[in-house]
């Protein structure tokens, strides 16, 4: 009798979890995503960091400081790219600093805004495109080339400027990194990068051309037999990067108004922490583009909190690099946690399914 | 034999063997270099040169073990500041601390970092490119709040400290004994014991490590257990060889420890390389840091000549590499 009522009991809990409706179900499938997770650290963040100091709730302080972290967000979108095709750039911060020195060059030499802009950019993709066709073209490891590239990046404007400043700009050019929207505190950078987010969000999320990087980053070699055009793909992603690259150096550039050749030192690391704490697996094939916003808004906001808060410079290194350790380490944790959870709802299912044919 | 055989047979082992075909590359640049600057093979010069490359050699080898088995250290360059500092700060403190307690801190400081690495890649499973990205930001940072951000300067140090790297034997200093020590212990390790082969094991073939019995994760711990003990030794010598403690020290050194990898003949795909073309990597690059300003570039361009040389040198690995698979490949489609 006791055994009956004990199966019983065991089919009503199994049909409870294989219930997709179910309310509990819903909020423990909700609550597990990363970027659900993420969103509730950031909201966490703002409840802590301003009940300790008011400051950091002000919205022009909050304004004024995404200005100084958009660099890192802007390079972090093409990143997601990359690094879905299970390609890493690691040159990223040098190619920041041979466009700066492009466009370093290009002020001092006296040419107008337009032109300097378009130095910065053009210089940005060619080294990104240098770095697609080396990794694709002899298939070499995309670490091995970009570790390369990113001494020959640097090597170059180190080897030109020396310990030389370019320090003259025209006033029309500040505008990029310096400049806010008629009137209001908003930084045209924070424009320009929700611009560029939107777009790269729909290039990956909602056009067939990014379903097949998310394929590319699976299996390359499955992409390839079902007829995508893997290496054209990745070679499109390292230009991409470049290019952004160029963007970000033009903003950096125009927002310190100095250019040498040890700029955006560690820009790299930054930028592959955005992504990697935005979710994307660093394995390739999963991540979205909304999860590296916002990871990119959190870093930023959480070195302001902290920088508010007095603490030294030094800790926010370790804390960032902390960080992409643990970026990595807790998805890990919370997949495998879903992948039990999936076995248990199989066991349930198949438990349901046997329940029912003896009944039968 | 005759001699048309030997000949034959000696050209088959210099197109075989990486090693010896960069012997040949290091000798022509040699002579390039000796025809451009006489100086250049001076005793004095000579000297200075192989003490240069004393350090590049020990981290170099730390880097191959990873390599070896499909990862790459960035942390070396801060792991090697942190446990510099250290010594250096041990020796400034306690001025009466004999010599290889201080060796012993630098090498036990490089180990726990090591070890961290280790388990995070080995039990963790976090890509070692990622791992040591950020442990590279954690080391370096703790190195800046370990010295409170001041530096350690030569007079500070004691005379024993400083001229430990500088005493003769047999002519030669002990640094360059230091390295010459670690490399035969790091070629034999390497090639003959059950250890040094899994580490070759895992890297060409995870797989196949596994069905013969090799543990992956323990392989793994155990090769940032090396790169974090060597690169610890390698903080106490840099100390004490520049005579300084300086927070920024030897960061982008990990760029030069792989360059030698690579120059060396290591597959960055893991599985294959020797530790003497790593040495010789180190040696080749030792030489043309030591020749760039007598070829009239100023020290700036330094990073763009290396970079350029890993690419160079990347490429003809590849390129090898891939002639190689195509003709076994080839070779098993005629004897089928």
């Amino acid at each position: 009798m006791t055994d009956k009522t004990n199966k019983k009991q065991d089919l009503v809990a199994a049909s409870r979890l294989v219930d997709e409706t179910g309310l509990k179900n819903r909020l423990i499938e909700f609550f597990t995503k990363w970027e659900v997770l993420l969103a509730i650290i950031f909201v966490l963040m703002f409840i802590v960091f301003g009940s300790i100091t008011p400051k950091f709730l002000r919205l022009k302080n909050l304004l004024n400081q995404s200005g100084t972290f958009m660099e890192k967000s802007i390079m972090a979108l093409p990143m997601i790219f990359i690094i879905m095709c299970g390609d890493i750039d690691i040159s990223v911060a040098s190619i920041v600093a041979l466009s700066g020195f492009g466009i370093g060059m290009a002020a001092e030499a006296g040419a107008p805004t337009p032109v300097i802009v378009l130095v910065g950019l053009a210089i940005g993709l060619v080294c990104g495109l240098v770095n697609g066709l080396l990794v694709t073209g002899l298939n070499m490891p995309a670490i091995a080339v970009t570790l390369a590239t990113q001494s020959i990046y640097r090597g170059i404007s180190k080897g030109v400027l020396g310990e030389h400043a370019c320090t003259t700009f025209p006033e029309s050019f500040q505008f990029f990194g310096q400049g806010t929207l008629g009137g209001s505190h908003i930084p045209f950078s924070l424009l320009l990068y929700a611009v560029l987010a939107v777009i790269m969000y729909f290039v990956l999320q909602r056009t067939v051309y990014g379903r097949r990087l998310y394929a590319i980053g699976s299996c390359a070699e499955a992409a390839r037999f079902s007829g995508i055009k893997v290496k054209k793909a990745r070679v499109i992603n390292f230009a991409l990067m470049g290019l952004f690259a160029g963007i970000a150096a033009v903003i950096l550039a125009s927002r310190i108004c100095s250019v040498r050749s040890n700029i955006a030192e560690n820009y790299d690391m930054e930028t592959i922490t955005l992504v990697v704490l935005g979710g994307v697996a660093i394995t390739g094939g999963k991540g979205t583009v909304y999860g590296v916003v916002i990871s990119s808004f959190l870093v930023g906001f959480l070195k302001f909190g902290l920088t508010l808060m007095k603490v030294n410079g030094t800790y926010q290194t370790i804390a960032v690099g902390a960080l992409l350790i643990i970026a990595v380490l807790l998805p890990r944790l919370l997949d495998m946690f879903k992948a039990n959870r999936k076995l248990a709802k199989q066991q349930a299912q198949a438990r349901l399914e046997e329940a029912g044919a003896v009944s039968k | 034999m005759n001699g048309k055989t030997a000949l034959n047979k000696i050209g088959k082992w210099i197109g075989g063997r990486r090693e010896a075909s960069l012997v040949i590359l290091l000798l022509i640049s040699c002579l390039l270099i000796g025809v451009m600057s006489p100086d250049f093979f001076s005793s004095t010069n000579v000297d200075t040169i192989i003490n240069d490359i004393a350090i590049l050699a020990i981290v170099s080898i730390a880097q191959f073990f990873v390599i070896l088995s499909n990862g790459i250290d960035i942390s070396v360059g801060a792991i090697i500041a942190f446990s510099g500092m250290a010594c250096g700060m041990i020796n400034q403190d306690h001025p009466g601390t004999p010599i290889f307690v201080i060796i012993l801190a630098g090498l036990g400081l490089g180990l726990a970092m090591g070890a961290i690495n280790g388990a995070l890649v080995a039990y963790g499973k976090i890509p070692p490119i990622i791992t040591t990205l950020g442990t590279c930001s954690i080391f370096r940072g703790s190195t800046f709040l370990l010295s409170k951000n001041t530096w350690v300067t030569a007079h500070e140090m004691t005379d024993a400290f400083k001229h430990f790297p500088r005493g003769r034997f047999l002519g030669i200093t002990t640094l360059v004994w230091c390295a010459l020590i670690v490399i035969v212990i790091a070629y034999v390790f390497s090639r003959y014991t059950r250890t040094g082969r899994a580490i070759y094991a895992i890297g060409g073939n995870p797989t196949a490590a596994k069905f013969v019995g090799v543990s992956e994760s323990k392989t793994r711990f155990i090769v940032f257990l090396i790169s974090g003990l060597l690169s610890g030794f390698a903080g106490f010598l840099w100390t004490t060889r520049y005579a300084s403690a300086v927070n920024e020290m030897a960061s982008g050194f990990e760029m030069q420890a792989v360059a030698s990898c690579v120059l060396g003949g290591v597959n960055f795909a893991g599985g294959s390389g020797g530790i003497i073309g790593v040495v010789l990597g180190a040696l080749f690059f030792g030489i043309i840091n030591n020749a760039l300003p007598s070829l009239y570039l100023n020290v700036f361009w330094q990073l763009f000549v290396q970079g350029l040389i890993v690419l160079i040198a990347l490429m003809v690995n590849t390129i090898v590499d891939d002639r190689k698979a195509r003709k076994l490949l080839a070779q098993r489609r005629v004897s089928k």
